[in-house]
């Protein structure tokens, strides 16, 4: 099948972007959305063009690097699935495409559809790791975790981190992303110790680069892993029972 | 470094800038939750139940409208007696109208703050967007907001203050059962009320299920339950509400 696409060309951070079209000839239908502009970036390259710049990695939908916005909407209009994932099947011959890509103040545009997601890791930083050195790794299983709460945590953990739900955002807001990363700890035996701290300074750390909650409910519809918004209650009330937690009694002092 | 502590800085992967910082300094426990979004939505979402109260009991005690000029106008010089004689006269209406005027403060400084915030946080997208769950509520919230600000200082003016020539002509302080008669028989103050009670209805569409979001109350066994009540809610305060003007252009109740 032919497609016409619309592509954001940006040469850096600081310069200016347009949109420009390209004519995609001789699609199949199995081929992946990453390996349909794969195709026209050999053309580009043949033709002795810049080729389109995009994130990708592991093309299996498990790494979080690919996601850019198809039509307006973050990774394309399936429902669950990243970019890469998303089969060419889903469009029709001739149909045009509109590919941006993920836009938010805190995720500047390096070169064309690649973006700047560190600040996601600058949440997982404030709150995600425990350095303290206490003897050898602990033997599998020596802490009992009940099935539920191991399904609930393991809901959440199934956030791979691209970025869509703060794309999606009409508020660029980091909730769904920073509660999910929140619950999966929180959720778990493990996570108790530093629970109140951790989410503090998780949600702090997200407000110094996004936005707010609205409760639009656009997040959890981008979601290549469908996480719920209820995530993002749960991160609320976690927030709030942290700041009226007596910290010092539970050896969780900011 | 322990994860009890922040960890700042950051480190030199993390190359973009935070748009704000938050201080790091221990401060009361009402302004810690003011200066985070999470915070202020908590606040945003515990004003605005005062605020859903208020609006409910409102419609309520105009519904007495219907049974006629006495029963209205007792109503209304009953508001005054509440609590006496523990309290003398007024002063429990006072109590409740400061507490109405912090929640207003609060819920509109909250939002015009969140605004500014998204604004910074937010590059919008040149070609369309395709929005999926956003709802026409949700994504108007701002204007119906303001809608409803602006009605209420009218409102206000016409029939608390009787400032003239917002307040019908002949509008006398405790005559309210005449007073609203008379200023809703002007149709197009009329048509202003229905146009502003809807904006009413949307904005607690959207708002009396998000604040079970903002507050954490997020539960299966009753989760289904908060769109019916925001539906409910909503539908139920807004038809109130707009049945008083309708009525009365239809000369059903008349002074």
């Amino acid at each position: 099948m032919d497609l016409h696409l619309k592509i954001w060309r940006q040469n850096g951070p600081d310069s200016p972007g347009r949109f420009e079209d390209y004519d995609a000839v001789g699609i199949k239908d199995d081929m992946s959305f990453l390996e349909m502009l794969d195709a026209v970036n050999e053309g580009l390259i043949e033709a002795g063009r810049e080729p389109i710049v995009f994130d990708s990695d592991c093309r299996e939908g498990i790494c979080g690097t690919c996601g850019v916005m198809i039509n307006g909407q973050a990774h394309g209009p399936q429902k669950g699935t990243a970019t890469c994932q998303l089969h060419m099947r889903k469009f029709h011959d001739g149909e045009h495409i509109t590919i941006e890509p993920f836009r938010a103040k805190s995720f500047p545009i390096l070169r064309d559809l690649m973006v700047d997601r560190s600040p996601l890791d600058a949440i997982i930083e404030a709150g995600g790791f425990i350095s303290a050195n206490t003897g050898s790794a602990p033997d599998a299983n020596i802490i009992p975790v009940p099935k539920t709460a191991a399904d609930a945590a393991m809901d959440a953990a199934a956030c791979i981190g691209c970025g869509a739900c703060v794309a999606a955002c009409p508020n660029s807001a980091g909730q769904l992303f920073t509660s999910a990363k929140i619950a999966h700890l929180n959720l778990l035996p493990q996570g108790q110790a530093e629970r109140w701290s951790r989410t503090e300074n998780m949600v702090e750390t997200m407000e110094e680069f996004f936005g707010s909650c609205t409760n639009y409910g656009e997040c959890q519809e981008a979601c290549p892993k469908e996480i719920s918004i209820d995530f993002i209650a749960y991160m609320n009330r976690d927030y709030i029972k942290a700041k009226t937690k007596n910290r010092k009694l539970i050896g969780q002092r900011k | 470094m322990t994860a009890t502590q922040p960890a700042r800085p950051l480190s030199p992967d993390i190359s973009v800038k935070p748009l704000r910082t938050l201080p790091s300094r221990r401060k009361p426990f009402f302004v810690e939750l003011w200066q985070t979004a999470v915070g202020k939505k908590w606040i945003m979402a515990i004003t605005g139940v005062m605020l859903m109260g208020f609006v409910f009991a409102h419609a309520v005690g105009n519904l007495k409208m219907y049974l006629g000029p006495a029963d209205f106008d007792h109503y209304s010089e009953f508001l005054r007696e509440i609590l006496v004689p523990i309290l003398p006269r007024t002063i429990f209406l006072w109590l409740l109208r400061i507490g109405l005027i912090a929640a207003f403060v609060f819920h509109i400084w909250a939002a015009a703050s969140l605004t500014a915030m998204n604004r910074k946080a937010n590059a919008p997208y040149v070609s369309r967007r395709d929005y999926v769950a956003a709802n026409f509520a949700a994504r108007t919230m701002r204007w119906t907001g303001i809608i409803i600000l602006l009605f209420l200082i009218w409102h206000l003016a016409d029939l608390t203050w009787g400032l003239k020539p917002i307040a019908p002509s002949d509008w006398t302080r405790g005559e309210a059962f005449n007073n609203v008669t008379e200023s809703l028989e002007r149709v197009g103050v009329a048509i202003f009320y229905v146009i502003a009670n809807i904006a009413l209805g949307i904005h607690l569409f959207h708002g009396s299920w998000s604040l079970f979001q903002s507050l954490g109350l997020n539960n299966p066994r009753f989760n289904k339950a908060r769109r019916y009540f925001a539906t409910g809610f909503a539908v139920l305060v807004a038809a109130m509400n707009i049945s008083f003007p309708i009525m009365i252009q239809a000369g059903v109740v008349a002074g």
